[in-house]
C-alpha cells in the first residue's frame, strides 16, 4: 500500500511509521491493518469520506482512546528518532501526549485567561516560574500568529476571542510546550472562510518546526497544505503518496472517484 | 373528521386547536398558584402575627417561662453552628464522592448500583437518618448529644444532594474540555484539580446551599438525637483570648436549633408563645430564603464568567 515515490527523493528523515495498525471500538474494528510513514516536518494530510476511520487514526498517534473504556489497538506506531512504539502497553500515554500535541475539531479554549490557556501545558510540565512562562507564552503566540492581537489582553478570559482567534490560542496552547508532532483533527471545520485561510497559512509555516498531521473534510484544503497525502475508506487505506501525485494522477479509481468528487 | 380542505376549514381547525393551547395555560397557573399561594398564605400569616414580636431582644434573649421575656439567641446561635459542622464535612465529602464517580469510576453494574442507591438515600426519610445518628454518633462513637452529632446527622442527610449536584455540574462541562487537557499530557487529576473542580464550582456551591437550606429546617433527625428543647446558656465561645485563640469545645456542647424551639413554643398552651413561634418561624423562613438568593447569586455570577 506505502508507495513513496522515489523521484521525489524526499530528504525528510521518517518521524514515525505506522504498522500494521489496527484499531476496535469494543467489537467494532475501525481501523484494518494501516501501514503509512510520516515524515519529519511535513504535512501529512488525511481524506476521506465521514466514517472511514481517519479521525480515529488521528487520534491514535497520542493515545487519545485511552482515555474510553473497550478500545483495543493492534500494531504499532514507531516514533523517532528512539524508535519507541507509543501503542504499547508498557508506554504511558501521558509520554506520549507531552510529545505529540493535538488540535481539535472545535476550538477548545479552557474558561481561564489567554494566558493560562497558552501556560496550560508548560504548568503540567511543572514550571512555575513567571520569566520563562512569559517568555514561552509569548513565542507560542507567535508563532500561532496570535501575538499581536492578544497582547495588550493576556488576562481577557479566551471566550472572548473570535472563532479563528479561538483555534489559533489552542494551536499557541498545542505549540508552548515545543511538541515533536502536531495533530490537527480538521481544524477548520467550525470556522468561516477567512478563519480557515489563516490556519492554513499557520500550517504552512508550522512544518518548518514541527512534523504535522492533519484530518480534513477538505480536499482543496488537504492540496494546498499537505506534503503526502493518505486516502482512507471503511477503516482501509487505500492509497498513500506525495499530494501532487495523488491529486493528479492517483493510481487507484477509488481515489480518483472520491477526489473528483464522483463519490463521497 | 376528515382533513380540512378549504381555508376557511383549515383556519376553523387553528382555532379548535388553540382553544387547547387556551386550556392548557389556564390549568398551568393554576397548578402554580396552588403551591405559590399555599406557601404566600403561610408566609404572610406568620408574618402578621409574629412581625410585631421581633425587635432587638428577641434575638439577644436565651428562651424563657415568660413569653415575653424569651428569645432565639440559643437557637440561632445552635443553628449557625450546626451549619457550619454540616457543610464542613457534608461539602467535601460530597464533592469528593461525586469526582470519583464522574471522572474516576470505571462504569459498570457496581457503579450503576452505587448511582442507585445514592438517588434513594436522597429519599429516605430524615427521621431515620436520626435513628442512624443516635445508635452511631451519639451512643457508638460517643459524641453525646452535641452539636457535633447533629452537625454530622445532618451532612450525611444532604450528602445524596451534594454528590447529585456535583455530578451534574462536572456532567455540563464539555468533553472537549478534558479531552484539551489531557491531550497537553495532565493526568486525572490534573485534570480534575485545574479544570473540572473551577468549572464546576457554580453549581457544586448552588447544590450545596440548597441542601444546607433544606438541612436547616430539619427537626426529626434532630430531637432523635436528642437536642435540648430549653436550653438558657451558649456554646462555648470558637475563639480565646488566650493561646491557641482557637476552640473546639463549642463542638461537644449541648445545644438546640431553630425548628426545635418553634416546636416546643407552638406545643405550649399561652398564646402568647404561639406568637413566638410565628416570629421565630418568620425568621427560619427569612433565613432559608436567604441562602436560596445566595445560591441563585452565585450562580448567576459565576455562570457570567462560563458559557460552553
Amino acid at each position: 500500500m506505502v508507495a513513496v515515490p522515489a523521484q521525489e527523493a524526499a530528504p525528510a528523515a521518517l518521524k514515525a511509521e505506522v504498522k500494521d495498525l489496527s484499531f476496535h471500538y469494543g467489537d467494532f474494528q475501525a481501523l484494518k491493518r494501516l501501514n503509512m510513514p510520516v515524515y519529519e516536518k511535513q504535512v501529512t494530510a488525511l481524506i476521506g469520506p465521514s466514517g472511514c476511520g481517519k479521525s480515529t487514526f488521528l487520534r491514535s498517534f497520542n493515545r487519545m482512546h485511552d482515555l474510553y473504556p473497550g478500545n483495543r489497538y493492534e500494531g504499532e506506531i514507531r516514533l523517532f528518532p528512539d524508535n519507541v512504539n507509543v501503542l504499547a502497553p508498557g508506554v504511558d500515554p501521558i509520554e506520549v501526549r507531552m510529545r505529540i500535541s493535538m488540535v481539535f475539531q472545535k476550538p477548545n479554549p479552557f474558561p481561564k485567561s489567554i494566558y493560562e490557556n497558552v501556560a496550560y501545558g508548560l504548568r503540567v510540565r511543572g514550571e512555575n516560574r513567571r520569566v520563562s512562562l512569559n517568555e514561552k507564552v509569548e513565542e507560542a503566540l507567535r508563532n500561532a500568529a496570535l501575538w499581536d492581537e492578544v497582547k495588550d489582553r493576556m488576562s481577557e478570559p479566551a471566550f472572548n476571542l473570535s472563532g479563528g482567534q479561538q483555534q489559533r490560542l489552542c494551536i499557541a496552547r498545542a505549540l508552548a510546550t515545543d511538541p515533536e508532532m502536531l495533530l490537527f483533527d480538521e481544524p477548520t471545520s467550525a470556522l468561516d472562510p477567512i478563519a480557515t485561510a489563516s490556519i492554513e497559512e499557520l500550517i504552512h509555516d508550522l512544518k518548518k518546526k514541527v512534523t504535522i498531521v492533519i484530518v480534513t473534510h477538505n480536499m482543496q484544503q488537504a492540496a494546498r497544505v499537505s506534503d503526502y497525502t493518505a486516502y482512507m475508506y471503511l477503516g482501509e487505506l487505500i492509497e498513500y503518496g506525495v499530494t501532487d501525485e495523488i491529486f493528479i494522477k492517483p493510481k487507484k479509481k477509488q481515489t480518483e472517484d472520491y477526489i473528483t468528487g464522483r463519490f463521497g | 373528521m376528515a382533513y380540512a380542505k378549504n381555508l376557511a376549514e383549515i383556519r376553523l381547525l387553528i382555532a379548535s386547536h388553540k382553544r387547547w393551547d387556551l386550556f392548557f395555560a389556564c390549568v398551568g397557573v393554576l397548578a402554580l398558584m396552588i403551591g405559590v399561594l399555599t406557601f404566600t398564605a403561610l408566609f404572610v400569616d406568620m408574618a402578621i402575627k409574629g412581625v410585631p414580636r421581633l425587635d432587638w431582644d428577641f434575638f439577644t434573649s436565651f428562651p424563657s417561662r415568660h413569653a415575653g421575656r424569651a428569645g432565639i439567641l440559643s437557637a440561632w446561635v445552635g443553628s449557625t453552628l450546626v451549619m457550619l459542622t454540616t457543610a464542613f464535612f457534608a461539602v467535601p465529602l460530597g464533592v469528593a464522592a461525586g469526582l470519583y464517580l464522574e471522572e474516576y469510576a470505571p462504569k459498570n453494574w457496581i457503579t450503576d448500583i452505587i448511582e442507585i442507591n445514592i438517588t434513594n438515600l436522597a429519599g429516605v426519610p430524615s427521621i431515620v437518618y436520626g435513628l442512624l445518628a443516635l445508635g452511631l454518633f451519639v451512643y457508638q462513637f460517643g459524641f453525646g448529644q452535641s452539636i457535633l452529632s447533629a452537625g454530622l446527622t445532618l451532612a450525611l442527610l444532604i450528602l445524596p444532594v451534594v454528590i447529585v449536584a456535583t455530578r451534574e455540574a462536572i456532567r455540563s462541562i464539555p468533553q472537549g474540555i478534558r479531552e484539551g487537557a489531557y491531550a497537553l499530557g495532565a493526568t486525572q487529576w490534573q485534570v480534575c484539580k485545574d479544570h473540572i473542580v473551577p468549572y464546576s464550582t457554580s453549581g457544586i456551591l448552588t447544590g450545596v446551599i440548597i441542601g444546607m437550606a433544606r438541612a436547616i429546617g430539619e427537626t426529626a433527625p434532630i430531637i432523635t438525637i436528642g437536642a435540648l428543647t430549653f436550653i438558657a446558656f451558649l456554646p462555648p465561645s470558637p475563639v480565646k483570648a488566650e493561646a491557641p485563640f482557637v476552640s473546639f469545645e463549642w463542638l461537644t456542647s449541648p445545644f438546640t436549633v431553630m425548628p426545635i424551639q418553634m416546636f416546643n413554643w407552638t406545643s405550649r398552651p399561652e398564646a402568647a408563645f404561639l406568637v413566638n413561634a410565628a416570629a421565630a418561624g418568620f425568621v427560619l423562613v427569612l433565613m432559608t430564603l436567604a441562602m436560596n438568593g445566595l445560591a441563585i447569586y452565585i450562580r448567576f455570577r459565576l455562570r457570567k464568567k462560563i458559557k460552553w
